[in-house]
């Protein structure tokens, strides 16, 4: 009995913590790269002190956080006020269990993906709601109010521009999703040509998923002091952040498999089919974080009604349409014909 | 290890939702419900029906429980008030609670099967098929109506709802994107040349 469970899970238990410390350190040079992106577009060098060219900045800011002393305000309420990052950090790594790095590489290969990672993303406001309103204070608790109604309102969009890819590849499973992208056609047979405005409201959907600037009303600083972790600090504080991150580098991970091919090569021919999937997986999902850093440095804030305009009334329709569009030709032209 | 799981879900389950009616704190209610329906999902997942699990999660702990916990958390409960009826309410919840009781009693006793849900029970989902697309051949050819039907009843509620909460305020000042993308320098701009010491 216990040969048959035991080895099997040593085994994803040693993947999990490959992946899990890839991940971690992967996200602390994205973060590293959303500050120097960030200061160069404003012409500043950013961070440039701790390491050659800054690059070990992110582990002495670790450091810091961790062996700050966590304040817990009086009158919060302790459980909740503590459960609330750990449910965000977890819920956010909880993703990367079902996302193909390359074909094969998935800790579990489980045949609802897709939703899987769409009931992970609409748990992700639980630990906004609970960390704002166990703050006892005011911004916090209005600060995680406005986020929930956010997340809550483009996971709706979301959640139609999963069902338009799904439709053309016909699985719910993520590494079919990507398999399906495989044609003769290369970058060009990839989804984000085809669907190309799902792409673009898949994209600005992510920004507000994930809370990050144009859409980041959340912290709006002026408004809101720091939005929903006002009260935290030192570990606690970091949890929101990492997973905040992770959530990001999730979505880029989702651009690159639902439309942008994977861990497919741009082209089909030698030099480029001999590099491992990986490597473009990465590639793929550093290009997409590039987009979502310049978004940062050069779009200015949403109002809050005209993000609730542009959810409800733009993407929701867009999406719905976009819906029917993709189910009609797929009917009445069969499968191939979007293939061309 | 499934009955190892099994056994975990369900016990979490239970003391959850026993949680859920002693918890003095709505808020903490709400949480412990929550913690009950994913441990419900993670029952899904053990009988092999990861789609109903998913859906379960994306539409009650994804969408139903976060409208519970903003009403909830609105709620501004005196907790003291809360207790000083407990006395008096206590023979009526008690009499409600000895009859629900009693017939779920009745119920579980007197339970039998229908003799046509032992066939479906026995169908075995063919072969080479996800439960999702079983599921879905099921539901857009077989119950295809009673489907629509029921996603018509759920529009309906929607519509009333924001009838009943729809306010026309003629007194704001609201935005509208398209007049606004509508100026075009010409006709909102009027450049006057103004002469030196004499004004316009």
């Amino acid at each position: 009995m216990i040969d048959g469970w035991l080895p099997p899970l040593l085994i994803i238990a040693v993947k999990s913590l490959v992946l899990l410390v890839a991940l971690l350190v992967f996200i602390a040079y994205v973060i590293l790269a959303d500050r120097k992106i960030w200061a160069a577009v404003m012409l500043r060098r950013g961070p440039n002190v701790v390491g050659p060219w800054g690059l070990l900045q992110l582990f002495a800011d670790f450091i810091k956080f961790v062996l700050k002393e966590p304040v817990i305000p009086d009158m919060t309420n302790k459980g909740v006020f503590l459960l609330a990052p750990f449910v965000m950090a977890t819920l956010s790594l909880a993703a990367w269990a079902v996302i193909p790095l390359a074909d094969g590489w998935a800790i579990a290969n489980i045949n609802v993906g897709v939703l899987f990672i769409f009931a992970l993303s609409s748990l992700g406001v639980y630990g906004i709601i609970m960390g704002g309103w166990a703050s006892n204070s005011k911004y916090p608790f209005l600060s995680a109010l406005r986020s929930a109604a956010q997340m809550v309102s483009y996971e709706v969009s979301i959640g139609f521009v999963f069902i338009t890819v799904l439709l053309c590849a016909g699985s719910l499973d993520l590494t079919d999703i990507v398999r399906a992208q495989d044609t003769q056609y290369g970058v060009l047979g990839w989804y984000w040509l085809r669907l190309a405005p799902m792409f673009v409201v898949f994209f600005v959907s992510a920004l507000a998923e994930t809370n990050r600037p144009p859409f980041d009303l959340v912290e709006a600083e002026s408004e809101l002091v720091a939005g929903f972790m006002v009260e935290y600090s030192a570990t606690p504080y970091l949890l929101f952040m990492l997973s905040e991150y992770v959530a990001i580098i999730t979505m880029c991970a989702l651009l690159t498999i639902l439309f942008f091919g994977g861990w497919l090569p741009p082209v089909n021919i030698a030099p480029l089919t001999l590099v491992p999937g990986v490597v473009w997986f990465v590639l793929k999902v550093s290009f997409f974080f590039f987009f979502f850093a310049m978004a940062k440095a050069m779009v200015p804030r949403y109002r809050y009604d005209q993000l609730m305009r542009l959810g409800w009334k733009v993407f929701l329709p867009l999406s719905l349409a976009m819906v029917v569009l993709v189910a009609a030709v797929l009917q009445f032209r069969g499968a191939s014909a979007l293939a061309n | 290890m499934a009955v190892a799981f099994f056994y975990l879900f369900s016990t979490i389950i239970i003391a959850s939702a026993f949680m859920v009616i002693v918890a003095r704190n709505p808020v903490h209610s709400v949480l412990f419900l929550i913690l009950a329906f994913v441990n419900g999902a993670g029952l899904f997942l053990l009988a092999g029906a990861e789609f109903l699990a998913m859906i379960l999660i994306i539409v009650y702990v994804g969408a139903v429980a976060v409208l519970f916990l903003f009403v909830v958390m609105m709620l501004d409960v005196d907790f003291a008030e809360l207790k000083q009826g407990f006395q008096k309410y206590l023979p009526v919840g008690a009499a409600v609670g000895i009859v629900v009781l009693a017939e779920l009693g009745f119920v579980a006793l007197g339970w039998q099967s229908a003799p046509s849900a032992h066939d479906a029970a026995a169908a075995p989902i063919v072969a080479g098929i996800t439960n999702t697309a079983a599921l879905g051949r099921v539901l857009y050819t077989k119950y295809f109506v009673f489907f629509q039907a029921s996603a018509l009843v759920l529009l309906t509620a929607m519509i009333g709802a924001i009838v009943l909460t729809l306010r026309h305020r003629p007194s704001i000042k609201r935005q509208n994107i398209a007049e606004q993308n509508a100026r075009t320098r010409q006709n909102v701009i009027d450049i006057k040349k103004v002469p030196s010491r004499a004004g316009i």
